[in-house]
């Protein structure tokens, strides 16, 4: 009998100790520094707010922790989108003042793995940015670590919430760098093709709500369009 | 006694380990691809949004009766041009198979500006630019501009058509609004015929 609850407890400690490793492993530390960060280019930088309660609409499964917006917005059901979100809000640019139209659509990744560290999440931003143009952005993006930072936190918590600042990039791919892929579609942004990064700042959330206080940044690099040297004539 | 709990520790980093690493925490749902091949003219697949039981959203400005309910669509002068708006996509068995997002706007720089992205969820995305006008016939075409996951090594062209409801049931939708989707891998594009929309 000593053997078994020896096995017992044994296999428990190596449970308890993998989870311990998955969770504290240095390597999967959250990204904070934007590649971008390092760039000569121009950058546009979108800003908006990351809590549903704020966007224009947010829509789900209708189940989930964080509730549709407006209420009576149709919600995301079937078995095909149950792991979908999609939200429409307004991009602010760095100066805060409403810049263009937003719709994010995102789904759970199935290259989703807590062992590598991976929690990803593959979206994609639809832009319109009036006088300017259109585009589409793509990217994966990984949240182990707002999950091991905020999300566990949170539930470990007595007050079962969440309260600090967390800053973080969230894009992982599908550029070589960790950056999102930016595609123009009309008028000034016709014919690029550049990098972007999205990243989160939350202040506090809930385990009944989700985040309560949370902006994101989304930044793009706009190349330098080289002067072409024309000759005399 | 020592010598069996380091086995079950070592028992317990493998299993949990295995278990973590080879069980999928994420596995969605899929419905199958309908795509027709035709006689020298590509693949072909076709999407509807049923009008109006799979809009999610409009968002314009002064709208009598926002989609959806409560939605509080900013009166700033510079969106009044533009008109986004989310849709549930179904396939040609009417099951829905992703979301979708059109972008209609216009401005001195952009032009008329007419978008859709088609986003399923197993499958990947696509980004399409429509022609402002539509053509005689009623279609609107489009190109794929970029695509992600299974469209990002395709091209070709999509076709946007409204087709109103003839059956007379009680219960049916208004009309759809019809996708035909016609890809082909980028490396086969130029042996392929001109794809007429008609």
């Amino acid at each position: 009998m000593k053997y078994v609850v020896s096995l017992v407890l044994g296999i428990l400690a190596g449970v308890l100790i993998l989870l311990a490793v998955l969770y504290y492993n240095p390597l999967t530390a959250r990204n904070t520094l934007s590649p971008l960060s390092v760039s000569d280019n121009e950058i546009i930088t979108f800003r908006y707010s990351a809590v549903a309660a704020d966007a224009l609409v947010f829509t789900n499964d209708g189940e989930s922790q964080i509730k549709p917006n407006p209420p009576k917005v149709l919600q995301l059901w079937e078995p095909t989108v149950r792991l979908t979100n999609s939200m429409v809000t307004i991009l602010r640019d760095s100066r805060n003042n409403p810049a263009a139209i937003g719709i994010k659509i995102s789904s759970e990744s199935e290259k989703t793995n807590i062992v590598d560290g991976n929690v990803i999440v593959d979206s994609v931003w639809h832009i319109y940015v009036p006088g300017r143009g259109s585009l589409f952005v793509e990217q994966q993006e990984n949240y182990w670590g707002y999950v091991r930072e905020i999300v566990i936190p949170a539930y470990w918590s007595s007050g079962d919430s969440w309260r600090g600042n967390w800053t973080g990039n969230i894009t992982s791919g599908p550029g070589a760098l960790g950056t999102a892929r930016v595609v123009g579609g009309s008028g000034v942004f016709l014919g690029l093709v550049t990098d972007g990064v999205e990243s989160l700042r939350a202040e506090a959330y809930s385990v009944d709500a989700g985040p309560v206080a949370m902006d994101a940044e989304l930044t793009i690099e706009l190349p330098r369009i080289e002067a072409t040297l024309t000759p005399d004539p | 006694m020592i010598k069996t709990f380091i086995a079950g520790l070592l028992l317990g980093l493998a299993g949990a380990g295995a278990l973590l690493f080879y069980t999928p925490v994420v596995n969605q749902a899929r419905e199958q691809s309908l795509i027709v091949v035709h006689p020298n003219h590509g693949n072909t697949e076709t999407f509807h949004v049923n009008i109006p039981t799979d809009r999610i959203m409009i968002g314009a400005p002064d709208q009598a009766e926002p989609l959806p309910p409560g939605l509080d669509w900013p009166a700033d002068e510079k969106f009044a041009a533009a008109r986004a708006e989310l849709f549930k996509l179904r396939n040609s068995k009417d099951a829905v198979v992703g979301v979708a997002s059109r972008m209609a706007a216009s401005d001195e720089v952009a032009g008329g500006v007419i978008e859709w992205v088609f986003h399923l969820p197993a499958r990947g995305s696509a980004y399409v630019l429509m022609d402002s006008q539509p053509a005689d016939e009623g279609y609107r075409i489009g190109d794929l501009l970029t695509g992600t996951h299974e469209f990002e090594p395709l091209t070709g062209i999509v076709t946007e058509r409204w087709v109103a409801d003839t059956t007379g049931f009680e219960d049916a939708p208004a009309g759809r609004i019809e996708l035909i989707t016609a890809f082909v891998a980028r490396e086969f594009a130029d042996d392929l015929p001109e794809v007429d929309a008609e």
